[in-house]
């Protein structure tokens, strides 16, 4: 049987293949941090605090826009929604540990070891449940320094890189490799091109509510042409 | 924003989302998820994401335009096609920057 330490490993040998993605998208955050007038603190509590690249540039445009606390932190939380269906998905495997464990293993939760960790306890037989938290953690953490340390990155080059390079724009092109795995089948794509549709529409909306209001409608869109039922979605 | 507000701000954000991440973990042994937001829940990714991509995309100065004067808007194709066939970070951001710088320093 695998020690803690061996399934600790194994968890960061998981998650190595994909820290080359992860390493420019955090310099992007630091940069951008740091463009939108955060103070070097500031931007590295947000990228520690939050761990979720996505809804941290999600913020940082907003407050460029001038946007308000709330509404802010309402697009943040509807970028975040998906960690709740991490959250009910790996809820089973965590039930035998205490909330010494289960707070900060919940903080650690990103795409990444979501993704390698559920693919273990659900189909690494009998040998992928043993110390299965050492394994989340071992991903979790490696991750998390990988996050860290390419945000700091960042955060430094945004004090010397000259504006005028649009370098805004790359905010967008690590979004389009995040949406290309989420385009399963015809109801994802219904999803993804209903919430860019009504995102754009509502871009004008009072109170910078256009993508909230993109990614609710996408979301209805999706279940909505979801050709199965709650009866049948098992079989 | 003022300073105060924008650390509450950060610090909000942050506590808000370890409480989506610990959600379900926490609550899992007296709460079932009922199963419509289980289904709700599979398409955020393709809607949020989608939702961030196409305004950058297709009103960079808060109007939306679709000529081939959008020089984001061609330089995004280009590197949606990357993103499609490689799903490589690294690989999109260089084409799609390189392929911005480009058709700028032809304008």
């Amino acid at each position: 049987m695998a020690t803690r330490r061996e399934v600790f490993g194994a968890g960061i040998t998981s998650v190595l293949p994909m820290l080359p993605g992860i390493a420019p998208f955090g310099v992007i955050a630091g940069l951008t941090a740091i463009g939108t007038g955060l103070s070097t603190t500031q931007a590295m509590v947000t990228s520690g605090l939050i761990f979720a690249g996505a809804s941290q540039l999600a913020m940082l445009q907003l407050i460029a826009d001038g946007a308000i606390p709330a509404v802010i932190l309402l697009t943040v939380m509807t970028v975040n929604l998906r960690f709740a269906m991490y959250s009910a998905s790996l809820a089973p495997h965590f039930q035998h540990l205490g909330r010494g464990w289960r707070f900060p293993l919940a903080y650690l939760l990103v795409d990444q070891n979501y993704a390698t960790s559920i693919q273990r306890f659900l189909h690494g037989g009998p040998d992928g449940r043993v110390h299965g938290h050492w394994f989340y953690l071992g991903g979790g953490v490696t991750l998390w320094l990988t996050w860290q340390t390419s945000t700091a990155v960042g955060v430094f080059m945004g004090a010397n890189v000259p504006s005028g390079l649009s370098l805004d724009f790359a905010i967008p092109l690590v979004f389009m490799v995040l949406l290309v795995p989420a385009l399963r089948d015809r109801a994802h794509v219904i999803a993804a091109v209903t919430g860019g549709l009504v995102a754009t529409l509502a871009a004008d909306m009072p109170l910078h509510l256009g993508i909230v209001a993109g990614a609710l409608s996408g979301i209805a869109a999706g279940m909505m042409s979801d050709p199965r039922t709650d009866q049948d979605r098992d079989s | 924003m003022s300073e105060t507000a924008l650390w509450l701000t950060i610090l909000g954000a942050g506590f808000g989302t370890w409480l989506l991440r610990l959600s379900f973990i926490e609550t899992w042994q007296w709460l079932s998820v009922p199963p419509r937001l289980d289904r709700a829940l599979r398409y955020v990714p393709a809607a949020v994401m989608a939702a961030l991509v196409v305004p950058a995309l297709v009103r960079p100065e808060s109007v939306v335009d679709l000529s081939p004067d959008n020089l984001r808007l061609l330089a995004g194709i280009v590197a949606a096609l990357v993103a499609w066939l490689t799903r490589n970070v690294l690989l999109t951001l260089a084409v799609g920057m390189g392929v911005l710088w480009a058709l700028q320093g032809l304008g």
